[in-house]
């Protein structure tokens, strides 16, 4: 059914009308020009897609754009703010934290989402938090010290 | 040790031709221009000169622009591997650079001379190295271009930071960007250029951070579905439900009916575009067709037995001494059959690709590993002349040889052809899990003796189907012989397409080499350690080992001796590895776990550090999911496995303790980096199961249903 759906995307507000029972990715990606969000499995398996709604981590691939209405996006393009990285970001940045880098906008926003619930985790719980995030180039180790680093950078704020 | 590193290339059987464009090189106006070759070109040219009039006597070029910027042109791509970074470290050493100024211009085919593709390993060991005399050779010229200028004989020169300074007045300088103004020099490579001596190197053997982390962790970097252009629709294509399955009957009016959906249709080729893919999806949904049958007939378990039947005459890969006299001299002799299923790549992007088609011109950008190639076969498939098409290669989210194949770019081109429209043909995760070219499946047989005193007596070894890259042994064993076998002739072996995966051959070849030495020195009552070393003449090899031991903390002990530790050893794209795990088996249940892996690699001169520190970690980790979960299930033609729910790879939970060793080898010639330390996954970890609980499992992976089967013969 279209529908006139309003959100706040990347901490600006958007009005668009579609048929809300659009998966966000799509929308992100096509309608929106977004294209940091990623495909990868097309079945909440990979985490590649993961955006960040109300702070917390969602698939838009599995989420519609109904589902979002009124609520506040943050997609990877949005993170950075005026021009500096987000201290996930850089952390990724400062460890080598990626190699193909595909995984790479999923792998951070799964962790700010983490961080702002929970901002100093164990090595237990960034992993219990990421092991549904897939990385096929092998850059695990990296990203979990550069987890680590952010959260102390961050003390405790998001 | 002999040839091994010549065996490297035996999946490239299809060398495409070689085409330069000279027009499109000639539009990169003025500046110093050193044009090289790389690799056998000239007997390639040769080959194919009489079909092609283009000129094929360079295959890469290094420019430095008026601007004192740096460029280097080459059709290598960026999938991950890092050589974006290592490479650029390699220009900015030889021309006394910044790093910063040097830009690399990748798999574009207008732009970029000729380039078979990034695979093998090559890119650093064989590109590289003639990218850094071709930096020496410009550094050469600004040399002679300053001694000009300045009046001053070359010798007095030197170069630093971009600018050419006179020795014995380090104040009277002239930046590089001033020496190439107006001007347009182009240079052959010639013997004359002088690579730096390690001693020199300022950029080099020195770690440096990824050059496109900031735009991969800001969702700047563009991958291939990232390319949207005005007008695009998206393509989803009707697929058979099992390999070889063959259309009977489609019905499109559902998809007909829906608006702006555009529905293509010539022969089995059906596809419905849309400009929202996810409409383009619910098209596709709407479509009723029927299929034959597979004339398949295989599945996962039944393979083995088809490709030992399918197999054609023998390919000698090595061989020395005479098996009979080896097998008289033996105390006992050990036979044992191996088995490796089907790997899928699953890089975390799908097969994806845009093509635009303006008046007769077809540009198309796509996430292949092999730019070139696929020009060529667009040029074949679809009709069109060589400067008719472009292809432009963005960044790639993971390749591991899977994206050598272009089936998806094809595809793409065809339809902007079919429509007049730009299309984007981006692969769901199934239609990557079937459409990938997996890594084949494959049988290793080898028996194998040793003598009263504990030495190997001889060795009689058969790969079928893997391939021959790291078939051959490096022990010393007086007799031995090599053989690899692939399909007869008219036969076929596997049910789809297989292809190039992580260091292809290699990792079958060295789970069943290395599981087979430890068989052996288990039966010799040896530490496998030692008894790996009693083996190998002194050398790389036995540096690698004694170096992974070391930082392991290896202690002898006779196996299996219940700690759980493995060693395998091997070589790879010319570099040598050795790596040591460190696991914990359930043995109620089969759970292996990985808590530590140790590894050491003698890669010659280290160009990244860093780099090459995550590729061994990468090749570690990914090494996992062969070992232990990964292999497709088939049967019939249809790909039971179609996403990453049952196609399990490795998980952060996964990860082990990893330690990594690079040799200091700063005057050895750079070798690969990219694949070598995952070929010592499957013997280590088989080796050290072993070690833990006293069976072994002969297939790969090894699951935790096969460990408990081996326990319950035990």
């Amino acid at each position: 059914m279209m529908e006139t759906i309003r959100f706040t995307l990347n901490n600006k507000p958007v009005t668009l009308t579609v048929e809300s029972d659009r998966l966000l990715l799509w929308v992100l990606r096509t309608d929106l020009a977004l294209t940091g969000t990623k495909y990868g499995c097309g079945a909440g398996l990979c985490g590649s897609c993961t955006v960040l709604v109300e702070k917390k981590a969602v698939r838009s691939c599995h989420t519609t754009i109904g589902e979002i209405k009124g609520k506040e996006v943050l997609t990877i393009e949005g993170l950075a703010t005026e021009g500096a990285l987000h201290p996930v970001q850089k952390a990724f940045v400062d460890h080598d934290a990626l190699q193909c880098g595909y995984c790479t906008p999923g792998m951070i926003l799964t962790a700010c989402s983490l961080l702002h619930e929970n901002p100093h985790p164990s090595s237990t719980e960034i992993i219990r938090e990421l092991d549904a995030n897939l990385c096929r180039c092998g850059a695990h180790t990296r990203i979990l010290a550069a987890v680590h680093a952010a959260s102390k950078e961050l003390k405790g704020g998001f | 040790m002999k040839d091994y590193r010549e065996l490297e290339m035996d999946f490239m059987d299809n060398v495409p031709s070689p085409q330069i464009d000279r027009r499109e090189f000639l539009k990169l106006g003025s500046g110093i221009f050193v044009l090289f070759t790389v690799g056998d070109f000239s007997t390639l040219a040769e080959a194919q000169q009489a079909q092609r009039s283009l000129p094929t006597d360079f295959n890469a070029l290094l420019r430095i622009g008026e601007d004192g910027r740096v460029s280097c042109y080459t059709g290598k791509i960026e999938m991950g591997q890092g050589v974006n970074t290592s490479l650029a470290q390699m220009i900015a050493d030889e021309l006394d650079v910044q790093l910063d100024v040097v830009d690399m211009v990748m798999g574009d085919t207008d732009l970029c001379p000729y380039d078979r593709g990034t695979f093998g390993s090559l890119t650093t060991r064989s590109f590289g190295q003639s990218l850094r005399a071709a930096g020496a050779e410009a550094r050469r010229v600004l040399l002679e271009l300053a001694s000009e200028q300045l009046k001053l004989p070359m010798e007095t020169l030197g170069t630093e930071n971009g600018q050419v300074f006179d020795k014995s007045n380090r104040n009277n300088r002239v930046p590089y960007a001033r020496l190439t103004q107006g001007k347009r020099i182009e240079r052959r490579l010639s013997q004359a250029a002088i690579k730096k001596m390690p001693s020199e190197f300022k950029v080099m053997n020195k770690p440096v951070n990824r050059r496109d982390a900031i735009e991969k962790v800001t969702g700047k970097a563009h991958y291939s579905a990232d390319i949207q252009l005005p007008g695009m629709l998206y393509a989803r294509i009707l697929r058979p439900p099992a390999h070889g399955a063959k259309l009977t009957s489609v019905d499109l009016s559902g998809a007909r009916k829906m608006k702006d959906v555009v529905v293509v249709h010539e022969g089995d080729f059906v596809a419905v575009l849309h400009k929202y893919p996810d409409v383009a999806e619910q098209a596709l949904a709407a479509i009723q067709a029927t299929f034959g049958a597979s004339p398949s007939k295989t599945d996962d378990v039944t393979i083995f037995d088809h490709l030992l039947s399918v197999a054609g005459p023998e390919q000698v890969v090595s061989k020395e001494g005479d098996l009979p006299t080896g097998e008289s001299a033996s105390k006992s002799v050990i036979e044992r059959t191996y088995l490796d299923g089907y790997k899928a790549h699953a890089p975390i992007e799908p097969h994806a690709a845009v093509a635009n088609l303006e008046g007769s011109k077809m540009t198309v950008w796509a996430s292949t590993q092999t730019p070139f190639p696929l020009k060529e076969e667009i040029i074949r498939e679809l009709g069109f002349s060589p400067e008719n098409v472009r292809v432009l290669t963005p960044y790639l989210g993971g390749g591991f040889g899977g994206k050598s194949r272009n089936l998806q770019a094809v595809e793409a081109a065809r339809l902007a052809k079919l429509t007049g429209k730009p299309v984007q043909v981006a692969w769901t995760r199934q239609e990557e899990f079937f459409y990938d070219a997996f890594r084949p499946a494959a049988v290793v047989k080898i028996r194998s003796g040793i003598t009263a005193s504990g030495a190997m007596s001889f060795w009689d070894y058969s790969v079928y189907f893997a391939g021959q890259r790291g078939s051959q042994h490096f022990y010393t064993i007086p007799h031995h012989s090599t053989r690899s076998f692939s399909a007869a002739p008219g036969k076929d072996a596997h049910p789809f397409a297989t292809g190039p995966w992580r260091a292809p051959a290699n990792n079958t070849n060295t789970f069943a080499r290395e599981s087979q030495i430890d068989i052996m020195a288990a039966e010799a009552g040896r530490d496998p350690l030692e008894f790996r070393l009693n083996h190998l003449p002194e050398g790389n090899i036995k540096e690698v080992l004694r170096a992974a031991a070391k930082k392991f903390g290896w202690k002898p002990a006779k196996g299996p001796s219940g700690r759980g530790y493995g060693i395998a050893c091997g070589v790879d794209a010319g570099t040598f590895v050795a790596t040591i795990a460190g696991v914990a088996v359930d043995k109620a249940t089969g759970d292996v776990k990985v808590k530590r892996v140790v590894c050491a690699q003698d890669m010659g001169l280290v160009v990244n550090p860093a780099g090459a520190t995550i590729q061994m970690e990468g090749c570690i980790m990914m090494g996992l999911g062969y070992t232990l979960k990964e292999d497709v299930r088939f049967k019939n033609g249809a790909i039971l496995d179609e996403n990453f729910d049952t196609y399990e790879i490795p998980l952060f939970s996964w990860l082990p303790k990893i330690e990594t060793v690079l040799m200091e080898k700063k005057e050895a010639d750079p070798q690969g980096g990219g694949e070598p330390a995952i070929i010592t996954m499957g013997g280590a970890i088989a080796n050290a199961i072993y070690d833990a609980i006293g069976v072994r499992v002969f297939q790969l992976p090894i699951t935790p249903e096969r460990i408990r089967e081996a326990l319950a013969k035990k």
